[in-house]
């Protein structure tokens, strides 16, 4: 049997990864009580994106994955934008004036 | 089946077998992430409809009671992270802790969203016939409460899974199973898990945040 290529992931880093998410937890509840207008939406989503690529890469040890994994949760991803947009270019577009002959 | 030490007959090595152990673990996952897509898409297009209702609804819910809980749920996914290092490291007294500790982080999660459900039946903000909410908008905040208690609901339901599979894997732990160089359950539970707090992560800013800036 050949050495394993098995990587432990030192404590520290796992400490920094939780420390981090607490810290957007607290930036996004902040934020959110700041009128930005339409910018909140967007600064929550960008955050949430944030904590969950963190939770991925580092607890879900995505970073350390071979590539063939890799490559099956970006399909996932993909098809769930796939999802979103298409529906939200029907849904979103239907209120924009519409100039009939 | 058979196995020489923690590996299993139909493998070439260790590797392999736990690539393929999380490569099918992230397949099941990816349904996960197209069924909760469904309702984040559903909860989308009503909230684009019906902005004002949606900023009255979610003025309803308690952001303290809400921003602990993802407190306590990225706990709960650190404790999760470290109990499969655990595992790695052949720990068995600590692994059992970090799974035990993972749960319990999980039942006040559970305990907490409890209460918040339990203030909502207070408030008449269930919706069906003792649904009542003043205003004009009554009838679109309703909608915004049928997706509130199905998203949460799904997650919480997800979570109570999750405790399932944390207790057995708890039982298997405290036995040794995992400790002798195999532990795929426990990297594989610990991904459902890890799943389920991304989840709340979206949940969190998309119900609670939406309106607390007026």
């Amino acid at each position: 049997m050949s050495e394993s290529k098995e990587h432990v992931i030192p404590f520290r880093t796992y400490a920094l990864i939780f420390a981090a998410l607490l810290a957007l937890t607290f930036t996004t509840y902040r934020v959110a009580l700041i009128n930005l207008g339409p910018l909140n939406v967007v600064v929550a989503i960008v955050i949430a994106c944030t904590k969950a690529v963190l939770v991925v890469l580092f607890f879900m040890h995505a970073a350390y994955a071979p590539r063939r994994t890799r490559l099956v949760i970006l399909a996932g991803i993909f098809w769930m934008l796939l999802l979103l947009g298409l529906t939200l270019a029907d849904y979103l577009t239907r209120s924009l004036p519409y100039t009939s002959q | 089946m058979e196995r020489t030490g923690a590996l299993f007959r139909h493998f070439r090595d260790l590797d392999q077998q736990r690539e393929t152990a999380t490569l099918g673990m992230w397949v099941f996952l990816l349904t996960e992430i197209m069924f909760f897509g469904g309702l984040f898409l559903t909860y989308t297009v009503y909230r684009w409809k019906y902005p004002h209702a949606f900023a009255e609804g979610s003025r309803e819910l308690d952001v303290v009671k809400g921003g602990w809980n993802t407190a306590v749920l990225i706990a709960s996914s650190f404790t999760m992270a470290l109990a499969v290092r655990a595992a790695q490291m052949k720990k068995r007294k600590l692994l059992c802790i970090l799974l035990a500790a993972t749960m319990i982080l999980g039942g006040v999660f559970l305990g907490i969203k409890y209460l918040e459900y339990a203030q909502k039946f207070e408030h008449h903000l269930v919706p069906g016939p003792s649904f009542h909410f003043e205003g004009p908008d009554a009838p679109q905040v309703q909608i915004f409460f049928s997706l509130y208690f199905a998203m949460t609901g799904m997650h919480a339901l997800h979570m109570i899974i999750g405790e399932g599979l944390m207790l057995t894997l708890l039982i298997f732990s405290w036995r040794g199973k995992y400790t002798a160089g195999y532990y795929a359950p426990v990297e594989n539970g610990g991904l459902y898990w890890h799943f389920v707090d991304i989840v709340w992560i979206f949940l969190f800013p998309l119900l609670y945040l939406i309106d607390l800036h007026r």
